[in-house]
């Protein structure tokens, strides 16, 4: 009775093979009913992420959100959907009917995809595999591909704009992530999402903080949120890649990247805070969901608490702090973990955990040092005189002579 | 016939028709996006043959990287994205004569070869084959050496790339 989704499983493989069906048809249909049941499930939370997102984008701008339809305005995003349901559906002149019609399902597939890999409980996964870890990459990469294709089928300028931003901003935060993910694999010596749950005593938080952190900021990157949301950047280029999609197609775009924000902090629950781990989740197995779940809206608070505080940042800015900052950053830091890893084969448990805790410190403390020298000459480069609005061809030291 | 056989079946075919749209297909744009269904197809064929880690290393690297920045490269010159005339040109029979030449070779090379009558092995229970892949990449009487030269060949192009784009102030 603690295992209920085996169970249930097990009760039907006996009920279909009475039914005189074959073992792999069996597999097969409890396959497929699996996935139908696990996406639905993510869906319907989707639709309440909605009203999570607006309820709480209203508290941190000091409004009241949602709060007319049902108690609470929690039925607002079903009126939502109806809403876009029912609106008019328009393909723009020009624009490449199939492509079109197809990138809002590949967004929104690709988010569901990772689903897949998210252990709920010790005996609930959509699929244990040992490249669990290296899956989550690619299935990113196919979603980057959703976002050029409804860029450039849309026939839009500022679509594409979009789209061209996305794919910098994508690939570039690309490299941190990966090289963040890597050090839980490095830690747990396995891809495989249920062998990193089992070996996080303690998280891998108190372990490699900074990982986390980098995780963090470079997943908020790949979600395109503030402030890194410059590939909608509404002020300068509309609303970017999904500008003429109007009623479900929009959607579609909406409830992946709503949805995209919550499986990216189940992610980094499942990968730092120990995902399905937690008390008597031992004996009851169907206790390791809720752990989960608690702990993925526990980052996804914390994604929102950064989307609705930051201004946005400029694209040379936010390429440059990835690839001058985050990047070696995080290189160093994998260095650093393999080297330590290595070095201390045969100490205990707890001097293990304080030793790569206090590297980790250390590297935060070296990079801090390093940052406020870099905005003390910033400061001082921005606080000098220097001319302005001359063409870049003329020489200022003419200029000034002239005078 | 299993059900195997017919995913393989129903992959091979989307991969070889997504390769001749490729080329045949007018749209640049098209024509990626029918390599990615193909490149696709090939990850599949990757998985049907139990090497899951070459499956999405397929799919990060083809389609993840190489493919997306043949789109960009395209889109950033639009205007050849839809190209009037003819795609082929002149010397089709030439080209048509040396795949031609090359197919026949290669099949007469793999009917000769007796990997194709060999039953998949099983491995052993237990067995972690990136572990394994890991380990025979890295150890002295493993792949060591190509290994180090395909990384030392990959951080030349890293540089190279790097000199090539680098804007001298004069």
């Amino acid at each position: 009775m603690s295992d209920p989704v085996n169970s249930i499983s097990e009760w039907l493989r006996t009920i279909l093979s009475g039914w005189g069906l074959s073992e792999g048809l069996i597999t097969v249909i409890l396959a497929v009913l699996g996935v139908v049941i696990l996406a639905t499930i993510v869906l319907v939370v989707d639709i309440m992420l909605v009203w999570i997102e607006r309820k709480m984008v209203a508290r941190f701008q000091d409004r009241l959100g949602p709060n007319r339809v049902g108690p609470f305005g929690i039925i607002q995003p079903i009126a939502d959907v109806i809403k876009l349901l029912i609106k008019e559906d328009i393909l723009p002149d020009g624009a490449d009917r199939f492509i079109f019609n197809i990138a809002p399902i590949f967004a929104l597939a690709t988010v569901l995809l990772l689903w897949a890999v998210v252990p709920f409980a010790p005996t609930i996964i959509g699929a244990d595999i040992n490249v669990a870890v290296l899956y989550i990459v690619a299935i990113g990469s196919i979603g980057t591909l959703a976002i050029i294709m409804a860029g450039w089928a849309s026939n839009n300028k500022y679509a594409l704009l979009g789209a061209f931003r996305t794919v910098a901003l994508l690939i570039a935060y690309e490299v941190p992530m990966v090289i963040a993910l890597l050090v839980p694999v490095l830690l747990a010596r396995s891809m495989g999402m249920q062998t990193i749950v089992a070996a996080q005593s303690p998280w891998y938080i108190f372990v490699v903080p900074l990982a986390a952190l980098i995780l963090f900021v470079s997943s908020i990157a790949e979600l395109g949120r503030t402030p890194f949301d410059i590939s909608e950047a509404e002020s300068e280029i509309v609303a970017g890649f999904h500008i003429e999609y109007t009623g479900m197609k929009f959607g579609l775009f909406y409830a992946g990247e709503l949805l995209h924000a919550l499986t990216v902090s189940a992610l980094i629950a499942t990968l730092f805070l120990g995902g399905w781990r937690g008390p008597f989740v031992d004996q009851v197995p169907i206790l390791g969901p809720v752990y989960l779940f608690i702990k993925a809206f526990l980052v996804y608070y914390l994604i929102m608490w950064v989307r609705y505080s930051f201004p946005r940042i400029r694209i040379d800015q936010m390429l440059g702090f990835n690839w001058k900052f985050l990047t070696p950053l995080a290189l160093f830091l994998l260095v650093v973990v393999a080297i330590l890893d290595k070095a201390m084969v045969g100490v205990s448990q707890v001097q293990y955990v304080l030793v790569m805790l206090g590297a980790n410190l250390l590297i935060v403390w070296g990079t801090v040092i390093i940052l406020r020298t870099y905005a003390r000459v910033e400061r001082k480069r921005v606080g000098e005189e220097r001319a302005v609005a001359i063409a870049p061809e003329s020489d200022l030291a003419d200029l000034v002579g002239q005078e | 016939m299993t059900v195997f056989q017919a995913i393989f079946l129903v992959v091979a075919v989307v991969t070889l028709g997504g390769a001749v749209m490729v080329v045949t297909v007018r749209n640049l744009i098209h024509a990626a996006l029918w390599l990615i269904l193909s490149l696709f197809g090939v990850a599949v064929m990757y998985g049907l043959l139990s090497a899951p880690f070459f499956t999405v290393i397929q799919v990060v690297i083809y389609i993840g990287a190489i493919a997306i920045l043949m789109i960009f490269a395209i889109m950033l010159t639009r205007r050849v994205a839809q190209e009037p005339g003819s795609s082929v040109n002149k010397g089709w029979w030439m080209a048509g004569l040396m795949s031609l030449v090359l197919f026949t070779a290669l099949v007469w090379m793999f009917s000769t070869w007796s990997g194709f009558q060999t039953t998949l092995p099983q491995l052993p229970e237990g067995i972690d084959t990136i572990k394994v892949l890991g380990t025979a990449l890295v150890s002295p009487d493993g792949y060591v050496i190509p290994f180090e030269i395909a990384s030392v060949l990959l951080l030349a192009a890293l540089i190279g790339a790097v000199v090539v784009a680098w804007e001298r102030k004069t």
